[in-house]
């Protein structure tokens, strides 16, 4: 399987640690990855801001640039479902868009559902951390990584992929959050536009998680982390932040 | 004024934001429990969804089967093409009855058509009858929420109110005294009242019936005394079938309250042997939104209220801060309709978590019909130059991997070196409350072209 890494565009330039991190991971579990370098962006900053006319042809490119690959896994739940759900309103319909929109993966995402991790290399080694897991929206609710509260499903079908990972690994303990799905604010343009509602929101997510004990809050998007921890930093104090990743590859390590 | 300059009024009054997102965020827990106690909840969910979808398709068809079959039963049936006609059809009804005084109970209807206001300005003295709807008419205020209406105001506020326009006792805060007081003093405006305004849950296509739920009683006994009854409704509020009506009951208490069912659901088959029924279906703007496929659903709204409970930004911004009719994730979608320049911010008050596209119980895809309102507001109502050009600006140098590699590298150059005097100037909503991140020396792109990564391995 030849896998596409993509790595979305603030990650590159802000995050490089994620960025190598997903590719420890991936390669961690014998998979032959390539970065295509003509990379640069899904569109959705631009799409969400109200400019979609603007993202077509990001969009488009995209398309280009990962049609060659048998899956394209991203450390970002948030691109993947613009790729996955909103190109079509974008683009419309095509083929090329089916091909790719259903071979992009978030990461963990790919871990659970393509290559079974727990299954084959497994997450062997430890992380001794509570840690806190931060449901980023958009993994949450268009990719359906996990039954969101609102949700009304039966308890065997519940599932939630990136606990289940974490969930497996050795010293690893998971916090329990008393609104386990709420939004951290961050939302793209929003947190420029409504500053004070979005930090208002951050801070909310960010009480919640030291209630509960954690010492580092993870998530799938590191644009919740960005906020998050732009946050924290300011305070001077509280939890780290820890893109799922950057565990899972240092988890890997440990092996 | 935008929604994001009053959020920030309403959230920077840190206690009273907390209290309404977690009163807020109380209800929407109480409703998770009620729904969790029905297997069949996300089936009923499409079920319903596919009702209103059905409804919304064949809409001139039901109606004229409800005008027929409600005229059968003895109701006068009315059409206002929009507010203002509304407003006369009901004016007129009452005059030509001499009617001085009328009890409403809560209809949204009628708040989306300044009905209120209207009556008021020709002498007709308006009581509204639902006991937060009355809290806030004493303070002339509107609704802040579509189900709580006085939300907003602690009880402290409330037995203040109580006291100088009931004359309870000053400092009285006890929640069942002062529901006791406003029984009484609203007693007597039923007694004193001409005729009962209302609006409707649901109209029954196959009957002609309409069907009303409160939880105070307050519609029943408005229609009861008066010999007069006059119901507004939107087109929208058609359902086909009597059978269907149990789809939309058992989602609507549980979705708005948590409540199996409302106290009291009420069914209107014509008018009282010895009264008078009118029944105004109004438009104002629900074809148009009809014919606009993105945003046709909206018309299955079912007035709950559940996606202002459980919308992060609602809790913590409050009804206000929207400055419509219906405030929280469904006014956004609707409002801009009716006047996108006033409304234009409304799409952008929403961090697209989706929450409420999943708790909505007729599965209106709000967040998405939001994020699809930003494109065309983009299109139609005047946005900065500066925001264009730098979005337009940011896509292109997306579509050239040299440009991108170039611009980002000289962003990220900068933003190393800045001061921090500049960096965090105030101009930065980013940089007020929060840090920017650490940036980093190399991109990932430039490291792995580099060979870190083989280097590590
Ligand atoms: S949009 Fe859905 S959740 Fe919101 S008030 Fe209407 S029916 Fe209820």
């Amino acid at each position: 399987m030849r896998v596409g890494l993509f790595v979305p565009c603030y990650i590159d330039q802000l995050y490089p640690r994620v960025g190598f991190a997903t590719l420890r991971v991936l390669e961690g579990c014998g998979l032959d990855v390539e970065f295509p370098s003509a990379q640069t962006c899904c569109g959705q900053p631009v799409a969400n801001a109200g400019f979609p006319r603007e993202a077509r042809p990001v969009a488009e490119r995209f398309l280009e640039v990962f049609e060659p690959y048998d899956a394209i896994v991203a450390p970002s739940g948030s691109c993947v479902a613009t790729v996955r759900h909103h190109y079509r309103d974008w683009l419309g319909p095509s083929e090329a868009l089916t091909r790719t929109a259903t071979r992009t993966y978030e990461l963990c995402e790919f871990l659970t559902d393509v290559v079974d991790i727990l299954d084959t290399s497994g997450l062997t080694g430890c992380f001794p951390h509570r840690v806190g897991l931060h449901h980023a929206c958009h993994g949450l609710r268009e990719l359906r990584m996990a039954t969101g509260s609102e949700r009304v499903v039966p308890t065997e079908q519940h599932h939630d992929k990136a606990r289940r990972l974490l969930d497996s690994i050795e010293g690893l303990e998971l916090c329990d959050l008393t609104r386990p799905d709420e939004c951290c604010g961050f939302g793209g343009s929003f947190a420029i536009k409504e500053e004070a509602v979005s930090v208002r929101m951050g801070l909310d997510r960010i009480e919640d998680h030291e209630h509960a004990g954690a010492e580092i809050i993870t998530s799938l998007d590191a644009s919740c982390l960005m906020h998050l921890n732009g946050l924290l930093r300011r305070r001077k104090n509280g939890p780290r932040v820890m893109h799922i990743a950057e565990i899972l590859a240092s988890v890997q390590e440990t092996a | 004024m935008t929604h994001a300059r009053h959020a920030a009024e309403f959230v920077a009054h840190t206690e009273r934001a907390r209290w309404h997102d977690d009163a807020l965020w109380y209800v929407r827990e109480k409703r998770d429990t009620a729904a969790r106690r029905i297997p069949e909840w996300e089936p009923l969910r499409e079920a319903a969804a596919a009702i209103k979808r059905h409804t919304v398709a064949h809409l001139a068809d039901h109606l004229e089967r409800f005008e027929q079959n409600a005229q059968r039963l003895g109701a006068h049936v009315h059409w206002a093409r929009d507010a203002e006609e509304h407003n006369e059809i009901v004016l007129e009804l009452l005059r030509e009855r001499d009617v001085r005084r009328v009890v409403k109970s809560k209809s949204m209807l009628t708040e989306e058509c300044q009905l209120n206001p209207h009556l008021e300005r020709h002498g007709i003295e308006v009581t509204d009858t639902d006991l937060g709807e009355r809290i806030v008419q004493f303070r002339s205020e509107p609704p802040s929420h579509i189900i709580f209406p006085a939300i907003h105001l602690k009880r402290g506020e409330i037995g203040q109110l109580f006291h100088e326009k009931l004359g309870t006792e000053p400092g009285l805060e006890d929640p069942t005294r002062l529901t006791q007081a406003a029984r009484a003093h609203l007693r007597n405006k039923f007694l004193e009242a001409d005729a009962g305004l209302t609006g409707a849950n649901f109209a029954i296509a196959e009957t002609g019936g309409l069907v009303i739920v409160t939880n105070e009683g307050n519609a029943d006994l408005g229609t009861s005394i008066p010999p007069l009854h006059i119901a507004s409704l939107g087109i929208e509020k058609i359902i086909p079938r009597s059978a269907d009506l149990g789809v939309f009951l058992r989602l609507l208490a549980r979705s708005a309250t948590g409540q199996a069912m409302s106290v009291y659901t009420s069914h209107f088959h014509g008018p009282r042997p010895d009264g008078e029924l009118h029944i105004v279906l109004v438009d104002n703007g629900r074809t148009q939104l009809r014919a606009d496929e993105t945003l046709r659903d909206a018309l299955s709204c079912i007035r709950c209220g559940a996606c202002l409970n459980t919308c992060p930004v609602f809790r913590r911004s409050g009804g206000y801060s929207y400055q419509t009719p219906v405030p929280g994730p469904i006014g956004s979608v609707l409002s801009p309709s009716r006047d996108p320049e006033a409304h234009a911010s409304l799409p952008h008050a929403c961090s697209l978590c989706g929450s409420c596209s999943d708790v909505c119980p007729v599965k209106i895809p709000l967040h998405h019909q939001l994020l699809a309102w930003r494109g065309r507001l983009t299109e139609i109502a005047p946005r900065s130059r500066l925001e264009r050009l730098a979005y337009a600006g940011f896509a292109r140098s997306l579509l050239n991997v040299r440009r991108f590699r170039a611009l980002a590298g000289l962003g990220r150059w900068f933003l190393r070196r800045l001061p921090r005097g500049i960096l965090y100037h105030r101009a930065n909503a980013w940089g007020r409350q929060r840090e920017l991140p650490e940036i980093p020396k190399q991109s990932f792109r430039d490291a792995y072209a580099a060979g870190e990564h083989r280097e590590r391995r």
